[in-house]
């Protein structure tokens, strides 16, 4: 094949585009999130009293906490589908939530006995938190993923990986309002871990899915 | 024209491009290929690879341009955007190259020597997968890409609709592709 006629052939295919990996991601965000919040209401739903529990700071918190990291990792997951994007700032900003669970679990340190840590970090459900973060972040992970095939990841794993980390947020933020367990250890074991989980998914799917 | 000059005019075609304007982008990918085919020597180069591959990576990266060209972000610099493909392409290409074996370099040296040859005569990988695409997008990739014909010649060769022979290039171009990851 000549390189001319080849690129006669793309000039003539110039009318079909694929959409922008953002506008997918906004289509996909749709079924991917009524997906997870069927499976969150019909498998675990709101916790009893959340809304007068929001007064507790531990409680805000950790919700907070998961909804700042999916806030962070959006913009990053974009960036990596875009090839020559600046990453070091918003890959950097991931810092802030981790700095603020080093602190909360600091502060709950400070405030409560030691004889009680081991149950704070053991908490009253910890296998299931372990099952539900995974579970809730399975839609939106897919979601995330069909998006970035839209776009050119040039480190396909890492791409999958953030993807797994804000589907892992999203999952966590929803988990987080049904939780009984509130104590920033167990926020830091636990919540980590199903985190960490999904991130681990989305590096192995991205690897496959997302080369190019 | 400096390189920041020249990298502005590439990134305006590109949004016309975008926009629709298939005279810009034929003219933006033909400025772009001898940059490319320089680059993608000097890299074949380095990396110690025959650079008589160049114009497979090439190829594979105007490919790529393509497929990805939505991943342009209209604001920002094309330059940054460009040379990460170009170079993600030609560490594709030397990845699957790399599980090849390699012909001794005396094999290429007459070829090498042969400095006037036009290297947009050399068959290139991108041909070898021809054959593995489904007949309706090999015959229509074959007649617009490999032969130069235009689409209203593909579909009146092929009794297709204007319509199915755009598809057909397009799901051609994009599994041809698909075949060199």
């Amino acid at each position: 094949m000549k390189t001319d006629h080849l690129i006669h052939a793309l000039a003539l295919d110039s009318q079909i585009q694929s959409p922008p990996v953002k506008r997918v991601l906004a289509v996909a965000a749709v079924p991917a999130l009524a997906i997870a919040l069927g499976l969150y209401f019909s498998l675990l739903g709101l916790r009893p009293h959340l809304i007068a529990l929001l007064g507790e700071p531990r409680i805000s918190f950790k919700i907070a906490l998961c909804l700042l990291l999916a806030v962070l990792s959006g913009p990053l997951v974009l960036r990596l589908a875009r090839p020559g994007a600046e990453v070091r700032r918003p890959a950097l900003l991931l810092f802030i939530p981790v700095a603020l669970l080093a602190v909360s679990i600091m502060a709950e340190a400070a405030t409560v006995p030691e004889v009680l840590w081991g149950q704070r970090l053991i908490g009253s459900n910890a296998a299931f938190c372990l099952k539900s973060i995974p579970l809730l972040a399975l839609a939106p992970l897919a979601g995330v993923l069909i998006a970035l095939r839209h776009g050119a990841p040039t480190r396909p794993g890492l791409a999958g990986a953030v993807a797994g980390l804000l589907s892992g947020a999203i999952g966590a933020a929803l988990y987080a309002t049904h939780c009984p367990d509130d104590s920033p250890f167990f926020v830091a074991t636990w919540y980590t871990l199903g985190v960490a989980i999904v991130t681990a998914v989305g590096a192995i799917a991205g690897w496959r899915l997302l080369r190019w | 024209m400096r390189a920041s000059d020249r990298e502005k005019e590439w990134a305006s075609l590109m949004r016309a491009s975008i926009a629709g304007d298939a005279a810009a982008y034929q003219n933006l990918l033909t400025q772009l290929t001898p940059v490319l085919r320089k680059a993608a020597r000097r890299g074949l180069a380095q990396a110690g690879m025959a650079d008589t591959d160049a114009e497979d990576v090439v190829q594979e990266t105007l490919l790529a341009i393509h497929l990805k060209r939505q991943s342009f972000e209209p604001e920002a610099p094309f330059g940054p955007w460009l040379w990460t493909i170009a170079r993600h392409k030609l560490v594709d290409a030397l990845r699957r190259r790399g599980r090849r074996i390699n012909l001794p370099i005396d094999d290429f040296v007459e070829v090498l020597a042969n400095e006037d040859f036009e290297p947009s005569m050399i068959v290139a990988d991108v041909d070898r997968h021809l054959d593995g695409l489904p007949a309706g997008q090999r015959n229509v990739v074959k007649i617009i890409a490999v032969d130069g014909g235009s689409i209203d010649e593909a579909a009146t060769k092929l009794t297709m609709t204007k319509g199915a022979v755009r598809v057909a290039l397009h799901r051609g171009l994009a599994s041809l592709a698909a075949k060199l990851r």
